[in-house]
């Protein structure tokens, strides 16, 4: 499982004087589903044209299945099947021509690719539709028509560029659970490249942010919530119904910011405590919302209501995008 | 139309004896077959086929029936009666080969425009070119394929022209008037081959298919319209005066026929014209004293070739240009979806 599939070393692509992707190192295990999360014009699709030898990268390398893809793109190309972004078909032939056809370039056999076609038709649930016209297909049937495509040389790397455009949200679901099983069950490594976080967040072993070119964070969704807001994960929200004395600390006055400041503090795993009229927010390195509870009940601060938030990857998605704008 | 629906049937048969059993084709000559018979099936073929036969015959047609006229006692081109069938006209239909001038472009033209970027706009172009294959591999084999297309055409018309002559009028072509008319057949497809390349130019420049086919229909109509006009004021400009030597008027006819040349369709029509009228013997302009004392009569077919290779190496030089140009641009162009 260690052996990596996917290897980019250095690799930069220069367009004019507008850098597309830039010293991008990334390394993607066999068998992992990876994600290549980041907005549109990060560099997701060049990246992955460089992968397939589409285009030439302008330094650096990119190794898939141990063949340099730039020297040897034919070979790469054999063991990796790419779905293109918006992937269209040949209107006037059938859904299982346009799969006879692919099979064909890659030089399958005739009889051996019927036999194929048929079955991955019925896989990705087309079987009634594959004496159809290509032309007659509906967005997410073509996608699904667009997975048996790659599927039908018997890759061993599937990259799909924006799966999940353009389908709605059952489909989305539906489509990527089809790709996870199907990608299991065979032991592919699959990349998806998508700037739809929370649709490949649940399907994804591991997860790489790529803005302006540039990996800005790789890992699994607990790793890279952990590095990105530094130690402390978990915000904790409770609302209690004493208005707090924000302006001074009177003597006479009991709830003031000070005095709460001083409770939640003696919490273990608070780490930056900020009250506003009745809501108090922390930052906690570890789950201690039970214990903020009983802290706050044994004050008499009267508890409202109490919401522990974990960030998920569409904050992650945020605080970086929003970051990765302020840059330009 | 009997023509097409039995190239529809051959892929049909093609498509079952591929399905059926087990051979392995590389994977160029599955792009080509697959290019052949999208262009076989497709209307625009049909409709394009109807129109060309439906002309063809019709110019046979007037040739047959003023056949019997054209025959006369001094015509040094009489022992050709047979190559009469493509070049004569009673000026109501023009004859073959100049039908062949006028529509072969319009055929290259639709056979090409759309080559590249339709299959771009369609979202398969990436798809292919992901595909284990070279990337000249979808260019070369459409050229290919359009081309085995306009070559049966071509020859499956000049031969049926051939064989409804023989039954009409009974003569046989002799040996030499058979190869002429292969050789006229074969520059009719070269001729067609530039129209078709410049249209491939056009389809990997121009995103839009109605952009690249429009581009070629202007291409064509400067050359067959506006480039007559534009010589025409050019040579009215430099004409030489009434007093000008032998000398002078021969050079300013050879710039005249050099901007003329310029045209394939006028290395076209002289080639053919050559081709198809034995008695033609030179091009340019000849002196008194050329003429004097030759006698009117045929040119062997060697010689007819050797008039016309300047011709051909022009029309295969134009040709070439275009797709190089053509192949170069989309050898480097980067491949992104729609």
């Amino acid at each position: 499982m260690a052996e990596n599939i996917i290897e980019l070393v250095d690799l930069t692509k220069v367009y004019g004087t507008h850098t597309a992707v830039d010293h991008l190192n990334l390394t993607i295990r066999k068998g992992e589903v990876f994600a290549l999360l980041g907005p549109n014009g990060a560099g997701k699709t060049t990246t992955i044209l460089m992968m397939l030898g589409l285009t030439d990268p302008t330094s650096g390398s990119v190794r898939v299945c141990g063949i340099d893809s730039t020297t040897n793109p034919i070979e790469v190309k054999k063991r990796v099947g790419y779905l293109p972004e918006n992937v269209g078909f040949y209107d006037d032939l059938t859904g299982l021509q346009n799969l006879l056809f692919t099979a064909r370039l890659n030089s399958i056999p005739a009889n051996e690719a019927m036999v194929k076609a048929e079955k991955l038709m019925e896989k990705v649930g087309l079987s009634d539709a594959s004496g159809k016209k290509a032309g007659k297909y509906s967005r997410g049937m073509l996608q699904r028509l667009g997975l048996a495509d790659v599927l039908i040389k018997n890759p061993e790397v599937i990259i799909l560029d924006e799966p999940t455009l353009g389908i709605d949200p059952k489909g989305v679901k539906e489509f990527l659970e089809l790709i996870v099983e199907l990608s299991k069950e065979k032991g592919l490594t699959v990349l998806f490249c998508s700037h739809h976080l929370h649709q490949v967040q649940q399907v994804s072993d591991r997860v790489g942010l790529f803005v302006h070119g540039k990996l800005i964070a790789e890992g699994d969704i607990q790793t890279l919530s952990e590095s990105l807001f530094a130690g402390s994960p978990y915000v904790i929200e409770a609302g209690i119904n004493q208005a707090i004395s924000v302006a001074k600390d009177l003597p006479g006055e009991k709830y003031t910011t000070g005095w709460l400041n001083g409770i939640l503090k003696q919490i273990e795993g608070v780490v930056t405590i900020d009250i506003k009229d009745d809501v108090i927010r922390t930052e906690c390195s570890r789950d201690a919302t039970s214990d903020i509870a009983k802290a706050l009940v044994e004050a008499g601060a009267g508890l409202n209501y109490l919401n522990r938030k974990e960030y998920g990857l569409d904050d992650i998605y945020y605080r970086y995008f929003e970051g990765g704008e302020d840059h330009e | 139309m009997i023509f097409t629906i039995a190239i529809l049937k051959e892929v049909k048969i093609m498509n079952n004896i591929f399905y059926k059993n087990g051979t392995v084709f590389h994977p160029f000559r599955v792009i080509v077959q697959k290019e052949i018979s999208d262009h076989v099936s497709s209307w625009r073929f049909i409709i394009l086929i109807s129109i060309i036969a439906l002309t063809c015959f019709g110019s046979l047609y007037t040739a047959l029936a003023n056949i019997s006229n054209v025959s006369k006692a001094n015509d040094p081109d009489a022992a050709y009666l047979f190559l009469k069938l493509y070049t004569i006209s009673d000026g109501t239909l023009p004859s073959f080969f100049v039908f062949v001038s006028f529509l072969g472009p319009l055929l290259g033209i639709s056979l090409g425009f759309d080559t590249v970027n339709s299959e771009q706009n369609k979202g398969t172009l990436s798809r292919i070119l992901s595909q284990p294959v070279h990337r000249d591999y979808l260019i070369n084999a459409k050229f290919v394929a359009s081309l085995t297309v306009i070559s049966v055409l071509l020859f499956a018309l000049g031969f049926l022209v051939m064989g409804l002559g023989l039954i009409m009028i009974g003569i046989l072509p002799t040996p030499e008037e058979f190869l002429r008319i292969v050789f006229f057949i074969l520059v009719s497809i070269l001729y067609v081959a530039f129209w078709l390349n410049l249209a491939i130019l056009f389809s990997v420049r121009f995103r839009q298919p109605a952009t690249s086919a429009l581009s070629c229909i202007a291409v064509w109509l400067f050359f067959t319209v506006f480039y007559n006009i534009i010589v025409n004021l050019i040579a009215k400009a430099i004409a030489p005066s009434e007093m000008a030597t032998t000398h002078q008027v021969f050079r300013y006819q050879e710039i005249i026929l050099t901007l003329m040349r310029i045209l394939p369709s006028e290395l076209y029509s002289e080639a053919t014209t050559t081709l198809l009228m034995p008695s033609v013997r030179s091009l340019g302009p000849l002196t008194m004293e050329q003429i004097v004392g030759a006698i009117p009569g045929p040119l062997p077919l060697g010689q007819s070739l050797l008039l016309v290779w300047p011709q051909i190496t022009g029309l295969i030089a134009a040709t070439v240009l275009c797709f190089v140009i053509s192949y170069v641009s989309f050898m480097r162009r980067e491949v992104r979806s729609r």
